[in-house]
């Protein structure tokens, strides 16, 4: 592709043509409708289609109905659509539909402010669908990231049958950036395991050994798939049998949170005699690494997330051990910074973080930082 | 003749409910039809008609309430060979209005049956968007203050080609059925039927009921004909078939030395028309032929033609982080809109700075350098006053040079908006610098 000047938005477009998406469906919504907008551009001349939903509800059913028939598939919202997401995110998690939900995220609550950032959605990603199972939401924090995670996130979603988020922010998706996409060593595309062996035995929801995750078959080949939103056993029938439920509810835990060290994408800078760590995610990371390149800050070193959930728990008090006190710095008003104070008890956790629409600049945490 | 039944699954409907007659109806249409069960997708969703995909051999697709018709359309748009047949009741129905519409309006071929009994069945009988106002629901008065729909009117005022409203309880109920499978495009069966566990107990309702009050109604009977188009999966796949390959992203080489070499952080205020956003972008080319990294923010309203429109430029040879301006080297003002919301940018300026605005305009008091350029003596109208300051930004090397602007506008722009800009340089009537 060479240089181009390309917003994140746009990025994740070409990254899901790059993945192997095959259909997309979303409603208009700020700051979100240019990834439809580009879709429907790239994706019909290259074999898939793109539709645009009569509302949020329909656009994500749309591609559960088209996931479940074997195309990977992705929608694009922000935070008023989320909220209309929510009853399908939970079929998705609970049933393991492979799709890929880009939340290009604007200040909240509720419509908010349609063209301000915010990462105000981190939690609500994460606990915002009935059930409390786990998601995976990955996080970029600019256009590069936005075209490679977008890849990450199809793998993700994908390899682990399940709903994938992709946590983005108007700063990020409506950012244009000069950026060379051809550069990047992206991941290899990777496909749903289908299930190769005898038909009869079929079971949708059998767990394979190894990671647990179940067999794919596609709704409307040969062999019969059943798929359902209400509470089943391998079989894709309702069951009442507790134990079987309870089996089935811990593999859908366990098939993410066993394997968050596989998906852990994170950047680390450390600094030379650092005694503090910012702990930080998208877009505010660009300012937090231009805050450590302050005379006055240089003694703290940098980590951003950019797998937020499953928690990398590993990673998070892995890197936090060599030093004596941490910073997390995220664009709301305190969300992820409870999951490090979940982890880390042994030394001081502070949090700096605000909602007025305006990024958190560089200036803004050295200040923090001098003044800790 | 084979049924799909799944004898596994045995029916569990309440003695004399009608969904178990159109269960066995709903088969032997598909037997009639020699269908197998692996060329047909049954999709449901929440109460008893939900129940309907448990009982067949065929794919299922068991999903939330009112939401079938969205699973079915993935299903279809991605395997239009599939028998895609969606069974809701009219509890589905209502909680999915905005879906039904829309299915009626697109024409997918998807054959909609909706089990009709005027109630809640499942959650205990209460009021739905059919039951009768003088009905007796477990909703006490609730049903008494709205007005029932009638399914089979918005279907057809939303543009369903086929539309049957029929008893669950007829003789033709299979044939009926066949025939709204067979039709090529969205068909929809509004089925009336007896609810005997809830709502039938407390409203009297016999074979007979059902035919009385459908006869009193618009008769609905298949194909509307004023409605009858082409099917969408097949119009859909047509027209991408026939689409172009879209135009790749624009890709910028580097073609001319730098002109700085520090950062640089551009603001244009302006106001909406004033083609604000593709200036920024052409600095941004611009810089980019001279091999630096650049970002454009923007801020303007949501209204596209009102307000003001501004744009945020960072220019700088080195990878760029932080893509806020805290302290702009340039601020371009071009209209009075976009200086309330960037006022403390003029106090904030950096060491050097320098101001163009139009000269018709006064700006804030700022230390920076200010330069008022008559930009309407030039002949320049105010939708090409943007691309003018940006030309006499380049005459000033400050961050860019004519000469990537020139290569910007090259990349940028095709035949007639290329020359429409090369004028509004040659008006600017400005003499390149030499490189610094």
């Amino acid at each position: 592709m060479g240089r181009t000047l390309m917003d994140g938005n746009e990025a994740i477009a070409h990254g899901a043509i790059r993945a192997g998406c095959r259909f997309f469906a979303g409603y208009p919504i700020t700051p979100a409708t240019s990834i439809l907008a580009k879709m429907l551009e790239l994706l019909p001349p290259a074999g898939g289609c793109c539709l645009q939903g009569e509302d949020e509800i329909g656009s994500i059913g749309y591609c559960l109905g088209a996931s479940m028939a074997g195309r990977k598939a992705m929608t694009a919202t922000s935070g008023p659509g989320l909220s209309l997401y929510s009853e399908q995110i939970s079929f998705a998690v609970g049933s393991e539909i492979p799709l890929v939900i880009v939340n290009v995220q604007r200040l909240g609550p509720s419509t908010g402010s349609a063209t301000k950032g915010a990462d105000g959605d981190i939690q609500f990603m994460q606990w915002g669908n009935s059930g409390g199972l786990p998601v995976v939401v990955i996080v970029p924090t600019d256009t590069r990231d936005c075209y490679f995670l977008t890849i990450a996130a199809f793998n993700l979603a994908e390899k682990y049958r399940c709903p994938v988020f992709l946590a983005s922010n108007k700063e990020i998706g409506l950012t244009r950036e000069s950026v060379d996409l051809d550069s990047l060593d992206v991941p290899e595309i990777e496909e749903r395991t289908v299930f190769t062996s005898d038909p009869e035995d079929y079971l949708p929801f059998a767990d394979r050994e190894n990671d647990g995750v179940p067999d794919f078959l596609p709704i409307g080949d040969r062999t019969l798939v059943r798929q359902t939103s209400s509470t089943h056993g391998q079989d894709g029938y309702i069951t009442t049998d507790s134990k079987e439920i309870a089996r089935q509810r811990q593999r859908l835990k366990d098939k993410l949170e066993n394997h968050v060290g596989d998906f852990t994408y994170y950047e680390y800078l450390p600094a030379d005699k650092a005694e503090t760590l910012i702990i930080t995610y998208g877009v505010t990371a660009r300012a937090a690494k231009q805050s450590t390149l302050a005379v006055a800050a240089k003694k703290t070193s940098v980590l951003v997330l950019k797998t937020l959930w499953p928690v990398p728990e590993e990673l998070i008090v892995a890197t936090a051990a060599s030093y004596k006190n941490i910073l997390v710095v995220e664009m709301n008003l305190g969300q992820y910074v409870r999951e490090i104070e979940r982890l880390i008890h042994d030394k001081p956790i502070r949090f700096y973080g605000k909602m007025d629409g305006n990024l958190i600049s560089p200036v803004e945490i050295g200040e923090v930082l001098n003044n800790g | 003749m084979a049924s799909l039944l799944n004898h596994s699954r045995p029916l569990v409907f309440c003695p004399g409910c009608t969904h178990e007659r159109i269960v066995r109806a709903l088969d032997n249409a598909l037997g009639q039809m020699n269908i197998n069960g692996s060329e047909v997708v049954l999709v449901s969703d929440i109460g008893c008609s939900g129940l309907f995909d448990v009982f067949f051999h065929t794919h299922a697709f068991h999903g939330l309430h009112g939401r079938a018709l969205t699973y079915a359309l993935g299903l279809k748009m991605a395997r239009p060979e599939l028998q895609v047949i969606v069974t809701m009741g009219d509890g589905g129905m209502g909680i999915g209005g905005a879906h039904f519409l829309s299915a009626c309006r697109r024409n997918a071929n998807i054959t909609l049956l909706i089990l009709n009994n005027f109630n809640f069945g499942m959650t205990g009988g209460q009021y739905s968007a059919t039951t009768p106002v003088e009905a007796i629901t477990s909703s006490r008065f609730l049903n008494k203050l709205e007005h029932p729909l009638d399914i089979c009117q918005i279907a057809d005022a939303a543009g369903a080609p086929y539309v049957m409203r029929c008893s669950g309880l007829g003789e033709d109920l299979s044939n009926n059925i066949e025939d709204a499978i067979s039709y090529d495009g969205f068909a929809v069966m509004d089925i009336w039927g007896i609810c005997p566990g809830r709502y039938s107990r407390k409203n009297a309702m016999r074979k007979s009921d059902i035919l009385d009050q459908i006869a009193k109604l618009t008769p609905y009977n298949g194909v509307i004909e004023k409605n009858e188009r082409s099917e969408y999966v097949s119009s859909y796949n047509q027209i991408c078939s026939e689409l172009s390959q879209p135009t790749p992203p624009l890709v910028v080489d580097k073609e001319h030395s730098p002109v700085i070499s520090g950062k640089k952080e551009i603001l244009i205020l302006g106001s909406a028309g004033q083609r604000i956003v593709t200036a920024g972008e052409l600095l941004c080319l611009a810089a980019m032929t001279g091999g630096m990294q650049a970002t454009q923010k923007n801020d303007y309203d949501i209204t596209v033609l009102r307000g003001p429109s501004i744009a945020e430029i960072i220019l700088w040879p080195e990878e760029i982080g932080y893509t806020g301006i805290t302290s702009p080297d340039v601020i371009v003002v071009l209209s009075e809109d976009g200086i309330p919301r960037r006022r403390q940018s003029f106090a904030q300026m950096a060491e050097g700075g320098l101001v163009i605005h139009n000269s018709r305009i006064s700006v804030p008091d700022c230390q920076a350098r200010t330069i008022a350029v008559d930009f309407a003596g030039k002949g320049v109208g105010a939708k090409d006053q943007a691309l003018g300051a940006l030309a006499f930004l380049a005459s000033l090397n400050e961050g860019i040079s004519l000469a990537m602007l020139n290569s910007a506008l090259e990349k940028k722009f095709t035949s007639t908006h290329l020359a429409t800009a090369q004028q509004t340089l040659a008006k600017m009537q400005l003499v390149e610098q030499p490189g610094a």
